[in-house]
């Protein structure tokens, strides 16, 4: 055997995604243990990246104490909409088999630290967190019961905005979370919207950005329209750190940016502070 | 079998209802408010930071009915096109609308919407200022306001932009405005990944008013004249003018919380999951 046929043989390396994980913010490389050992924040850039629902609970509520309800409640194919690429039902239906959630939003009674609540928590996973009739429907009935159990409301988004393949029915969840929220407090109960990476479109229009206080995490993207659909309309180019956490907090929409390590304790400290 | 071929043949698709909804030469808000009222006086600003030409705003008479009108201002020459963004409203207008929506709320005077955007302004300031904010607490403030709203979507509904003044207890839409919640040229952009398929992405959202009407979005489809209300501004004037004061007579019988109670239940029911 030659040299240069020596020199053809390739190496067997595994593919690298499969053990490198890429700041999405900074770009900065690591192993993609280290970055699960760090909770998904990137030890560089302090980057908090996306967890999934059931992650998510786990830091939030008291161990044992998360009861999920309205499960029964899941998308609906109202238009039977298809597209280039398929119909929606078997998108769904294949993104409900792989990830065992079968909405946008997990929701249920839990304690935070001591402190009864109602939580609901979004999945960026599931059909980029979009808003569909199931989400909304969920949502509203979180609020309806933590009205019926004075339990203050808090609520992790993580979304693209309004599910599309839902249509017109999507987009008047806006309303109907917005309302049912408006209810909440008209009840004397409050609610602690927490806008995780990514928040944008129809869920930053609506419970999103409902709090009675509205608090994010370093580094999360929040914002209404898209970068480059304003870049287009203005024909300028935005500053880096435009709908960044930091520069919500700078422009007075955002009361406080917390630590995902903190986040617990800092609910349980709010809720405590009105008397929950 | 002849009728049924020419039917078929002569059936607008959702992107000609798209093309006669944008059409320049369809009745614009102040085409509205001057049919609609018999006087009326235009007021100004959020008390915050601007005056945004996109939202007009104000009070006026209409059949008897002291009533507020709010409405997105599309603009009908060149020079109000730029001055109003084209009917895109910037979060300022949104807090204006509110602001004067408070006022009528006090004094019992039921409000009229006329709906008729691309979306809300997607800029720099528009986030800087809050637009998501804005927006949601449009959505938040106008479905627990003690005073009924008639909604009219007269031309685009698009999105966020136009909910954020389209809830309320009657939603009437025109004949060939659409209303979705993207435009067929974003869906298509996203979940074609081209932009020349928006005749296929507006059939899949189903964004007509007949569609929109069995899907429970909307109330009542306004008819318009033959060829579109911008063949005959004046007859689709007065179509609209009819159905909103009908549907003041009824709104204004029911008292404040009865009115609330009642516009929840039906927010509540969009989606129809039942109990």
């Amino acid at each position: 055997m030659g040299w240069f046929e020596k020199k053809a043989e390739k190496p067997k390396i595994p593919p690298a995604k499969a053990l490198w994980a890429i700041c999405p913010k900074c770009k900065s490389h690591m192993e993609k243990s280290v970055w699960k050992a760090n909770n998904c924040i990137c030890p560089k850039c302090n980057y908090h990246g996306r967890l999934s629902a059931r992650e998510r609970i786990a830091q939030v509520a008291d161990e044992g104490t998360f009861s999920e309800v309205f499960r029964e409640i899941s998308y609906s194919d109202h238009l039977k909409f298809h597209d280039a690429t398929g119909d929606y039902k078997s998108k769904v239906e294949a993104t409900i088999a792989k990830l065992g959630e079968n909405e946008s939003v997990v929701t249920g009674t839990c304690e935070i630290a001591g402190h009864r609540a109602m939580l609901g928590v979004m999945d960026f996973s599931f059909m980029g967190g979009s808003l569909g009739t199931g989400t909304g429907e969920r949502i509203a009935r979180a609020c309806e019961q933590a009205i019926a159990e004075r339990r203050p409301l808090v609520i992790f988004s993580a979304s693209g905005g309004a599910r599309m393949h839902e249509g017109i029915l999507s987009l008047m969840q806006m309303a109907k979370t917005s309302a049912a929220i408006g209810r909440l407090k008209e009840a004397g109960l409050p609610y602690i919207s927490v806008l995780t990476d990514p928040t944008t479109g129809g869920v930053s229009a609506s419970y999103a950005m409902l709090g009675d206080i509205n608090v994010t995490e370093p580094r999360a993207l929040i914002g209404f329209a898209g970068r480059r659909v304003i870049e287009n309309t203005i024909h300028q180019k935005l500053p880096d750190d435009f709908q960044s956490a930091e520069y919500l907090e700078k422009h007075g929409f955002i009361d406080k940016i917390v630590e995902r390590r903190d986040m617990k304790a800092f609910i349980a400290k709010m809720l405590g502070y009105w008397g929950f | 079998m002849a009728t049924a071929k020419t039917k078929k043949e002569t059936r607008k698709t959702a992107m000609d209802c798209v093309k006669i909804a944008r059409d320049a030469a369809r009745p614009h808000v102040r085409d509205f408010i001057a049919a609609l009222c018999d006087d009326f006086e235009e007021l100004h600003g959020d008390r915050l930071v601007n005056d945004d030409a996109a939202m007009v705003a104000g009070f006026g008479t209409a059949g008897g009915f002291k009533i507020l009108v709010l409405g997105h201002n599309k603009g009908a020459t060149v020079e109000e096109n730029m001055a109003s963004n084209f009917g895109m409203v910037n979060p300022d207008g949104y807090r204006k609308a509110m602001r004067l929506a408070k006022l009528a709320e006090r004094f019992r005077n039921p409000i009229v919407t006329f709906v008729d955007t691309p979306g809300a302004y997607p800029g720099r300031e528009a986030e800087e200022r809050g637009q998501a904010e804005a927006i949601a607490k449009s959505l938040e403030f106008f479905a627990g306001l003690k005073t009924p709203i008639v909604v009219v979507v007269t031309g685009e509904g698009g999105s966020g932009g136009a909910l954020a003044i389209a809830v309320g207890d009657r939603i009437l839409m025109m004949e060939n405005a659409v209303y979705s919640v993207i435009s067929p040229e974003g869906c298509a952009g996203i979940l074609w990944r081209d932009g020349a398929k928006a005749p296929e992405a507006a059939e899949a959202l189903k964004i007509t008013a007949p569609d929109l009407l069995k899907l429970g979005a909307i109330d009542e489809v306004v008819k318009e004249p033959a060829g579109g209300a911008h063949k005959n501004a004046k007859a689709a004037c007065a179509a609209v003018k009819k159905s909103v004061l009908a549907a003041l007579k009824e709104l204004v019988k029911l008292p404040p919380d009865e009115l609330v109670e009642r516009r929840y239940a039906k927010i509540r029911a969009y989606g129809n999951f039942g109990k």
